[in-house]
């Protein structure tokens, strides 16, 4: 009898821990919902809806956050990709053909790249990268939405890699013993039969690999220019979502119009990357009852 | 250190080159539990980028003969330092900028009542990369440049490229008083590179054959092997001035400011002893050998 009543409070206690996650999530859209909120009494949501985005100005100031969804969407969309190739041939080479000793060194490595701080990964984009961009491409300046991409995916791929690297893994051995059987190469087996059946364990990965990349907000701040423009060219500088607010959040003043411009801008990034992990999650969850 | 550093992170502003810059000294943390008032043992200074050199000479000068009182220096913008100040997280604040009337009724609003005193004197100086043929420009060159009315160098009697406009993030004091002095008050064009410390517009002004970009003085003249220093005309009949310590001081250069310090009411206690300090005749050759203007005559 007592056992279990202690049973039932330890139990108690686990849950409480475990919905502390999602208390912190609610409560994280409660307080960007009301620090926002009056943003959309005055000056209107539509004042969002604008191509220019100039917080200071001693003329009028304008907070259309288009140019930067504009510039996340492109840094982004690059960064996948050039994480797609890297990504999945990585994890396919690690899980199908890599002998023993070469994954033993391969897998500390793609571990390492992913726990380097993005300061030092935009550090090494502002002295190595952008210069090496500039000279290659013949551009003025290589403070481009292309340097920042390119970081981006440094930092990707690492997540890409080890998720689809399970993917293929846990593709039934059956199904390559049937494709082998059938007098398939070894290659046709990966790239008809191993890959297709891991596609939405793939797909996941890449999609949690988009979620990494849409909120990193040093490494791009540091290598993208920062200008505000609407562009789809990867030579061209663009202002992310995140830059903005790591950059002005610090100087505005609480309550003004500003303020609550960014509050706006994080709801609409937290949208997207809550998205985007949902779907990916979905995806996941379906591939693992097949 | 490590708790220092987490603030710093936290600023997301402050970059690790300007991190390298900052100076911090913790020498002993458990000291600061038995301050009391008007004998703090423990100032904070935050605020401008620009001062952040400037304020960590003094931090440094005002330890070695104060033994026993620490202060600790970031930076961040003077925008963040006056919020901070206002927040009253900060005892000190440093700004290249006069506070804003907005900032001022906001911290009436908190009881917090910001003291001006002119601890220094900065010029802005413009910066090219050295290969760039162009050596002087008007105000109103600038200012066509800044705003995007001048696109190309040929517009300003160089050769026909087009110009790379490199600014600071709208949080820093140099955006908004160059804003002011230069711009006439109009807005950066929107093509403007907007790099978040001033580092980042030297080394891009270095690397990039037709940029322009500005930096403070004492910045500018410690990177003259990277960059070109502009010489500035107030119009079109006046000479070119190459700004110097001379030629800030005796108002020649057209793009100069005061640099500020700003309190919590009138200073009293250890504060005073810090602000007394970096206005005597000590504190004010710091001021020119860390590259800024004294405002002494």
């Amino acid at each position: 009898m007592r056992v279990a009543w202690k049973e039932k409070a330890i139990k108690l206690i686990l849950l409480a821990t475990a919905s502390t996650s999602i208390l912190i999530v609610a409560g994280i859209f409660v307080f960007l919902g009301r620090e926002a909120g009056p943003f959309a009494i005055e000056p209107g949501l539509k004042e969002l809806l604008g191509k220019r985005w100039i917080p200071v100005s001693f003329q009028k100031e304008s907070f259309g956050i288009l140019p930067l969804v504009a510039g996340s969407l492109l840094v982004t969309a690059l960064a996948t990709l050039i994480t797609l190739p890297f990504g999945i041939g990585t994890s396919v080479y690690i899980s199908e053909l890599a002998r023993p000793t070469e994954r033993e060194i391969l897998k500390p490595f793609i571990e390492i790249l992913a726990g380097i701080p993005s300061v030092v990964i935009g550090f090494f984009g502002l002295i190595v990268l952008v210069p090496l961009v500039k000279a290659c491409f013949r551009l003025s300046t290589g403070l481009t939405a292309l340097a920042g991409a390119i970081l981006l995916a440094l930092m990707a791929i690492p997540t890409v890699i080890s998720i689809s690297e399970d993917a293929i893994r846990s593709v039934p051995v059956s199904y390559k013993q049937a494709s082998l059987a059938l007098g398939a190469s070894k290659m046709q087996t990966i790239w008809r039969v191993t890959v297709p059946a891991a596609l939405p364990g793939i797909t996941a990965a890449v999609m949690l690999g988009m979620g990494r990349v849409i909120g990193e907000t040093m490494a791009v701040m540091m290598v993208t220019g920062n200008a505000a423009i609407i562009t789809a060219s990867p030579f061209d500088s663009v202002r992310t979502m995140t830059a903005t607010i790591a950059a002005e959040m610090g100087e505005v003043a609480f309550g003004s119009n500003h303020y609550r411009a960014l509050f706006c801008v994080g709801i609409v990034l937290l949208l997207a990357t809550f998205g985007l992990n949902i779907v990916a999650q979905k995806v996941l969850k379906k591939h693992r009852v097949r | 250190m490590s708790a220092t550093f987490k603030k710093l992170a936290k600023e997301k502003l402050v970059l690790p080159f300007v991190i390298a810059v900052t100076l911090t000294v913790i020498s002993g943390c458990t000291k600061r539990g038995d301050q009391t008032e008007g004998e703090k043992r423990y100032i904070t200074v935050k605020g401008s980028d620009t001062m952040v050199h400037l304020v960590s000479s003094w931090a440094e000068a005002f330890m070695q003969r104060n033994p026993g009182i620490e202060v600790s220096v970031t930076g961040g913008g003077s925008g963040t330092g006056i919020a901070a100040l206002i927040n009253g997280t900060t005892d000190i604040c440093a700004a290249s900028r006069s506070i804003k009337e907005k900032e001022l009724t906001l911290a009436n609003r908190k009881d917090i009542h910001p003291h001006e005193i002119v601890v220094a004197r900065d010029g802005i100086a413009v910066v090219v990369n050295p290969d760039n043929p162009i050596g002087e420009l008007t105000i109103e060159q600038l200012g066509k440049i800044f705003t995007g009315a001048c696109p190309r160098w040929s517009d300003v009697g160089g050769p026909d490229e087009e110009i790379l406009v490199l600014s600071r993030e709208s949080s820093s004091g140099t955006y908004v008083f160059f804003q002011e002095m230069v711009l006439k008050k109009q807005d950066y064009l929107q093509d403007a590179k907007l790099l978040p410390a001033t580092s980042a517009i030297i080394q891009s002004a270095s690397t990039d054959k037709w940029a322009i970009g500005y930096a403070g003085l004492g910045y500018a003249l410690a990177a003259t092997d990277k960059v070109k220093i502009i010489a500035v005309k107030a119009d079109d009949k006046s000479a070119a001035v190459i700004p110097s310590d001379q030629t800030v001081k005796s108002g020649q250069y057209p793009i100069a400011r005061p640099l500020y310090i700003y309190l919590d009411g009138e200073p009293d206690g250890t504060i005073k002893k810090f602000i007394d300090f970096c206005l005597s005749s000590e504190g004010q050759s710091i001021v020119t050998e860390t590259g800024y203007i004294t405002i002494k005559q």
